[in-house]
């Protein structure tokens, strides 16, 4: 039932001290400990009357404690969010900690021990595990490949480099006889050290997404962080064995290197298999759609508890699972399943985070402390000193193999950014208790811990700020410059994009094919080699249209201003406009808030306690869907624009479509004189043409009915994203554009019943190159529309076509 | 034809054959050219507010084609600029010069290609690079006050050197030019 110890009763005896009593039955005596726990009355030789109202808190104390914490811890949590001034200097971790520490003052005060449930069987099994996975779920793939060598590289050579290093000097600090600490071995010091030397993903990465700093600083913080893991582990494990040994041989360093590596691959082997598992389960599962989250959340902690099972590095296991395990679970599974996974990875990983930190902060009133002013001091900067040198030559020899070189600036953030979290302090919980010193340990842990998370914590922000490591560009230029500026860093962009990824792609290209070949038929339910374009667009025209289902879809209110684009500028000359500075501040502010950031280089990351959306590239998508709507006129200019058969979702999901399909908004063109010519454009992706032939039988039928419903979401502003599927994609396909472009005139006269007819030569007229056919027909380079090709004046080329 | 390229464009030759490879990977059914639907199997291109824009670019007038040498020839725009390079005085201006690059980047804004940026080209640009919650009351005020910042001779329009004068304090060399093609 419940636990006999010491802790359970103090326990148990605070529930009865403020539990109100009751009626006739007072018990201020302790219960009989024995007693079973569904006796509440001692047994008395004469008659009771029935009991109405009972207590019984020993039977549900475990969970209602479990329960009251992370209430406790998350009501914290709300309280600091909602003073949003302080979360900006003061990272939530430290917050956390500090409301830890009250708390733990109070049970202390009380009664002196610490929360039964904080064991360090309970952090590496409960509450470890959804933290890592939501890491390395949301880890951005791509940025993490480019940079694995740099991660491995700092992961592994770095944290060795620090423990060596801390471990060595502490025992020459231990040397010292000042210090009275000639008992520590050196073993034991190095045991100590690589403790010491894990750097934590937890704190690390709420302070610098706080901070937001550059993407590469991220993922390779981010990376070394989940990755010194195995180092850690193995290290501790060789060194914890040794330290109980009287003397230490050279074959046990050679042992240690095997077990280190075997602990490393190890744990990447087993993520591998689950990941593939995982994988490979969600392909049947297209009847259960109920279940698939489950899935992904139980394969993943078997791998962490496998990995742990061997006694290898369990969150490597688990975040090769994620990363293995995400893409191809997200093509088999709904999008609600897929929405669902992602929530609550989120919420676990960040309901755990919240509960460490504040533990920590319990644990650290509650424990036996041993206090060595000497020897806490000086790890506190061997700790520091070591990283930054670690950090400094591990650059220098790497930087000549980046793409981007780190600067000093990144190097500053590099090392500064080393803060200890909650693995170390219950790593060393774990020591054996025959370490002499192992209070002392405990206790310079958690003063390492606290400096860390405090100091560097608190004032990283304004040092990056100071020294300007490479953030998010805002410069305040002149308006010119900024929006030039912009357009040459989307260029960049896009040419490196062309050219491809030099160093990496023909590994990239080689796993594409062999992805493509072996990997996605075995594990993806329907495996059409989609190019990636479409399943993107695909998911987030989903995600768009439900969004739009909702109350007023706020991302869209500007749409209407754009669909008001009056087609006749005012060609006569503007009079200078005097633009007073607070307009010009204004422009200023909305050029730097709105324009599209660019995904590379220094890109601001997403902040971790937030879902991540696609809303930027969803924006993008949504807009070059609505342009189809923009109004023509012979001398505007063409715009590319990628659109998908929409109702080709009709086969990508399962049940949970028909009611989305049911609602289709429909095309409802803004009244006004214009010429609605729309421009048909057609999809990029040429693997899916063949999956849109598929489809575009099926859905001429299903899309009258569609066109049927106008009035479904009229508004009077303006036209909404149309859901038309147009069934252009087909480059060169002439008979798709007639077949369109029918549909087009035909809806048009259905919604507008007075309204001009559009001419039959509407067709050709919207589909013909609007050039301005100035100087003889030469067309600018720059001005193709490499898509259109249909209506060739060269003749009809099919017997569909209305020309 | 390395030696071609080499010497019109300043491409290393182990640039010339990575280049190709990416060429040839591009060019899917291998028929010697990049059509455009080549280039729209670069994902992230379409989620480039500009992306469009750059596929026209590498498509020169009236071609539907782009073959391995206006591949090169665009791309080498973006070779960073070699700051040793002796200026001959008799020799082109190399296609990675500043001016180069700035004339690339006017020819993305100047779509009808007359010489000027218009404030319709100028909208239309805005427009992409926007997100949506920009009303267009305040895209035309920022169209506005762009030209007016720029446009020195009253045309309501931006030329090429207004153009280039604005942006005489920006590390254009820097800032386009792609690492890879160091």
């Amino acid at each position: 039932n419940w636990e006999q110890d010491g802790f359970s009763q103090g326990y148990h005896a605070i529930g009865y001290i403020f539990l109100p009593g009751d009626g006739p039955q007072k018990r201020f005596t302790a219960p009989p400990v024995n007693s079973p726990a569904w006796t509440q009355v001692s047994p008395k030789p004469q008659t009771q009357p029935l009991p109405v109202f009972t207590i019984n808190y020993p039977r549900i104390q475990v969970p209602f404690e479990i329960t009251l914490w992370i209430l406790l811890a998350s009501f914290a949590k709300i309280g600091f969010n909602m003073y949003h001034k302080i979360t900006i200097w003061i990272p939530e971790s430290c917050l956390l900690i500090s409301v830890g520490l009250v708390v733990g003052g109070i049970m202390y005060a009380v009664h002196g021990m610490p929360p039964a449930v904080l064991t360090s069987n309970v952090f590496f099994l409960y509450m470890l595990p959804p933290i890592v996975l939501d890491s390395s779920y949301f880890m951005p793939t791509r940025p993490f490949f480019e940079n694995v060598g740099t991660v491995l590289w700092f992961a592994v050579v770095g944290t060795l480099w620090n423990s060596l290093g801390i471990g060595v000097s502490l025992y020459g600090v231990c040397q010292i006889e000042a210090l009275g600490l000639k008992d520590i071995n050196l073993q034991e010091n190095l045991l100590f050290a690589s403790i010491i030397s894990a750097v934590d993903p937890v704190a690390v990465l709420a302070v610098f997404e706080d901070i937001s700093i550059n993407e590469q600083l991220y993922i390779v913080v981010f990376g070394e962080c989940l990755f010194n893991d195995a180092v850690t582990v193995a290290l501790y494990n060789i060194l914890s064995f040794v330290a109980t040994m009287p003397e230490v041989e050279t074959v046990d360093v050679f042992l240690g290197m095997a077990r280190f590596v075997v602990v490393g691959l190890g744990g990447l082997f087993f993520g591998f298999l689950f990941g593939f598992a995982a994988a490979f389960t969600t392909r049947f599962t297209a009847h259960v759609r109920e279940i698939e989250p489950f899935f992904v959340f139980m394969f993943s902690y078997l791998a962490y508890l496998v990995a742990e099972l061997f006694s290898l590095s369990s969150i490597m296991a688990i975040v090769t699972c994620a990363l293995t395990m995400k893409y191809y679970v997200e093509e088999n599974v709904a999008q609600r399943s897929c929405t669902t996974i992602r929530h609550v990875v989120k919420m676990l990983g960040t309901m755990s985070e919240t509960l460490i930190f504040f533990f920590l902060g319990v644990a650290t009133i509650t424990t036996d402390h041993e206090w060595n002013w000497g020897y806490i001091l000086f790890t506190l900067l061997f700790a520091f000193v070591w990283r930054a040198l670690g950090v400094f030559v591990l650059t220098q020899i790497i930087n000549p193999f980046r793409t981007i070189p780190f600067n000093f600036k990144d190097q500053f953030g590099l090392a500064y950014g080393g803060l200890r979290g909650a693995i170390c302090f219950a790593l060393v919980f774990l020591l054996p208790q025959n370490i002499t010193c192992r209070n002392l340990f405990i206790t310079a842990t958690i003063v390492v811990i606290l400096f860390t998370v405090f100091i560097q914590g608190i004032s990283i922000r304004p040092l990056v700020e100071c020294m300007k490591v490479r953030r998010t560009n805002r410069k305040l230029g002149t308006i010119n410059v900024e929006i030039h500026k912009r357009l040459m860093e989307h260029t960049i962009a896009g040419i490196e994009d062309i050219c491809g990824q030099w160093s990496h792609y023909y590994w990239k290209d080689k796993f594409k094919k062999f992805n493509d070949r072996v990997l996605r038929k075995i594990l993806i339910r329907d495996n059409r080699a989609e190019s990636s374009i479409v399943a993107l667009y695909k998911k987030l025209e989903l995600q768009n249209a439900l969004e739009l289902l909702g109350p007023a879809p706020s991302d869209l209110s500007a749409a209407p201003s754009l669909m008001d684009l009056h087609v006749e500028t005012k060609p006569t000359a503007r009079t200078k406009r005097n633009f007073p500075a607070s307009d010009l501040r204004n422009m200023h502010e909305l050029l730097s808030k709105n324009m599209y950031k660019i995904r590379q280089r220094t890109v601001e990351y997403t902040k971790k306690s937030a879902l991540p959306n696609d809303s930027k590239v969803r924006e993008i998508l949504i807009r070059r869907h609505i342009s189809i709507r923009h109004s023509f006129r012979v001398g505007s200019f063409p715009r590319t624009v990628w659109n998908l058969n929409v109702s080709s979702l009709d086969n990508a999901e399962g049940p949970g479509l028909e009611d989305k399909q049911s609602w289709k908004m429909t095309l409802h063109p803004c009244s006004g004189s214009r010429g609605t010519d729309l421009e048909l454009e057609p999809l990029s992706a040429t693997s899916s043409v063949s999956q849109l032939q598929r489809f575009s039988s099926r859905q001429e039928r299903p899309l009258q009915n569609r066109y049927h419903q106008p009035e479904r979401r009229e508004h009077e502003l303006g036209q909404q994203t149309s859901r038309e599927p147009i069934a252009e994609g087909l480059w060169g396909q002439p008979q798709r554009d007639s077949w369109t472009a029918h549909r087009y005139s035909r809806s048009r006269d259905e919604h507008r019943p007075g309204g001009g007819n559009l001419p039959p030569s509407a067709p050709t007229g919207w589909a013909q190159e609007p050039l301005i056919q100035k100087g003889g027909g030469s067309q600018n380079h720059l001005n193709r529309r490499p898509h259109w090709r249909p209506h060739n004046p060269h003749g009809p080329q099919s017997p569909g076509q209305v020309d | 034809q390395t030696y071609l390229f080499q010497y019109t464009f300043a491409v290393t030759p182990a640039h010339i054959k990575r280049l190709y490879k990416r060429f040839q990977a591009l060019d899917k059914g291998n028929k010697g050219y990049l059509s455009p639907q080549d280039f729209g199997s670069v994902k992230e291109l379409a989620t480039n507010p500009i992306g469009d824009r750059i596929i026209g670019a590498f498509f020169s007038q009236g071609q539907e084609t782009v073959d391995f040498h206006s591949f090169v020839r665009i791309l080498a725009h973006f070779r960073p600029l070699d700051k040793n390079r002796a200026k001959r005085p008799d020799s082109p201006e190399p296609i990675n010069s500043r001016i180069s690059k700035l004339r690339f980047a006017f020819q993305l804004y100047d779509q009808d290609n007359d010489g000027k940026i218009s404030r319709d080209e100028l909208l239309q640009v805005l427009r992409t690079m926007l997100e949506m919650q920009v009303t267009e009351e305040q895209l035309e005020s920022i169209a506005d006050r762009t030209i007016q910042e720029a446009d020195l001779d009253g045309d309501n329009a931006i030329s090429f050197d207004e153009f280039r004068k604005s942006l005489e304090k920006v590390n254009i060399e820097h800032k386009m030019s792609s690492r890879f093609l160091h």
